[in-house]
């Protein structure tokens, strides 16, 4: 009883661009404004994600025929608090370097509402590997997105990509305060917007809010 | 129980650091619910009601259940859980014991779980070591200052409803870059004062 009829790649392409975390649905917003002031935080946030979406997927997929309806969202809520726990616990002892920045924002990860979507929507209703195609997917299409914007932000706030210093003269301070986090965001957001309505003849994206 | 640091925590949750404009939390309620003024107030009164009793919910199982067993490894597990059960539970109380609540602030109490400011709050304390009473300042502090964000968007947002936008810009990219202006008028409180 699968309801999906896309071939993986599809699968894989639909999370990273077409419904892009970010940028096309507008959840999960927390995280791409508050780690992204350097390129080291944007991907270590965004990996994590990409492990737990997948591994959630993956997990409620298998077990979606012993999960009673009635009691779903806490069974989920669990599944997903458990795999954010494994790897806050492995960020804690591997990186402590990030962690100790971004080590907040990784707890958060349980309360992100594409996480929980995907699980509702998708991977409760898909067989094993679909789901772990959407799953990887969405995950690889948040931390695009994560990478995108904390390329953006770091080289003109601080002058740097990964740490390495190599433009001289006055950064823009603005873009690494939080003020430039919402501006690089409604920016990208307005050009990605204009891009598909140009070439693509869309409306642009609706966004849940 | 010293007043002035309760205060303090107060003033500096609410405006210095304010969990929507300098630690981003939040932001898909936010974005949300900003839209109209009459949603805006209507979520933040839940909201701040339900911070608080979290706060002290979590603070005394925090302190008296998890520590003494050594379980604070599962915190993050347990604190959605508590708040899970409490959001489930206030809705169906308020269900049963006043309709006309219910029937206006219902809607937001289904909203909040997924709010990440809920969570928050309770590691924030945990990992601060805030006492009983601090955590339930920080709570406070941290309600209010969200409706305080909650409020000023909508109110601007109201007005950018007949405001000529550009297309590509319309709806939330729009709101990003109006968050961004308040953000940076925001700055101005930091260091107003120290803890």
């Amino acid at each position: 009883m699968s309801i999906h009829h896309k071939s993986n790649w599809e699968l894989l392409k639909n999370g990273m661009f077409g419904e892009n975390t970010i940028f096309r649905m507008a959840i999960s917003l927390c995280p791409s404004i508050a780690v992204t002031n350097g390129l080291k935080n944007g991907v270590a946030l965004g990996v994590s994600v990409m492990f737990v979406q997948t591994m959630v997927n993956i997990t409620v997929s298998a077990m979606r025929k012993f999960i009673h309806p009635k009691i779903r969202i806490p069974i989920f809520m669990l599944v997903i608090a458990g795999y954010v726990t494994i790897i806050d616990m492995l960020m804690a002892t591997y990186a402590r370097a990030v962690y100790r920045e971004i080590g907040l924002y990784i707890q958060i990860i349980v309360a992100f509402a594409s996480i929980f979507a995907r699980a509702e929507v998708f991977a409760s209703k898909n067989k094993i590997i679909p789901s772990f195609f959407d799953g990887l997917g969405m995950g690889i299409g948040f931390l695009l997105a994560m990478i995108v914007i904390s390329f953006f932000r770091e080289l003109l706030g601080k002058g740097e990509l990964w740490g390495i210093s190599f433009v001289s003269g006055n950064p823009l301070l603005i873009m690494i305060l939080p003020a430039g986090g919402f501006l690089a965001v409604g920016l990208l957001m307005g050009f990605f917007n204009w891009v598909d309505i140009k070439f693509y003849g869309g409306k642009g994206a609706s966004g849940a809010g | 129980m010293d007043f002035v640091k309760l205060f303090e925590l107060v003033v500096a949750a609410s405006l210095i650091n304010n969990f929507v404009f300098t630690r981003f939390l939040g932001l898909c309620i936010f974005f949300g619910v900003s839209r109209k003024m009459e949603t805006a107030v209507g979520m933040s009164i839940t909201f701040t009601a339900v911070m608080v009793v979290s706060a002290a919910l979590s603070w005394v199982v925090y302190e008296k259940i998890m520590i003494p067993l050594d379980l604070t490894f599962l915190k993050i597990i347990i604190f959605i859980g508590i708040v899970a059960a409490f959001v489930q539970s206030a809705d169906t109380i308020m269900k049963k014991v006043s309709p006309a609540l219910y029937y206006k602030l219902g809607v937001y109490l289904a909203l909040i779980t997924t709010n990440c400011i809920i969570l928050a709050v309770p590691l924030i304390n945990a990992g601060e070591k805030y006492n009983f009473f601090e955590s339930l300042a920080f709570g406070l502090g941290s309600g209010l200052g969200f409706a305080l964000a909650l409020v000023i968007m909508a109110s601007i947002r109201e007005r950018l409803e007949v405001a000529d936008v550009p297309a590509p810009f319309r709806g939330l990219p729009i709101s990003f870059i109006i968050a961004g202006l308040i953000a940076l008028a925001f700055t101005g409180f930091s260091g107003l004062i120290t803890l």
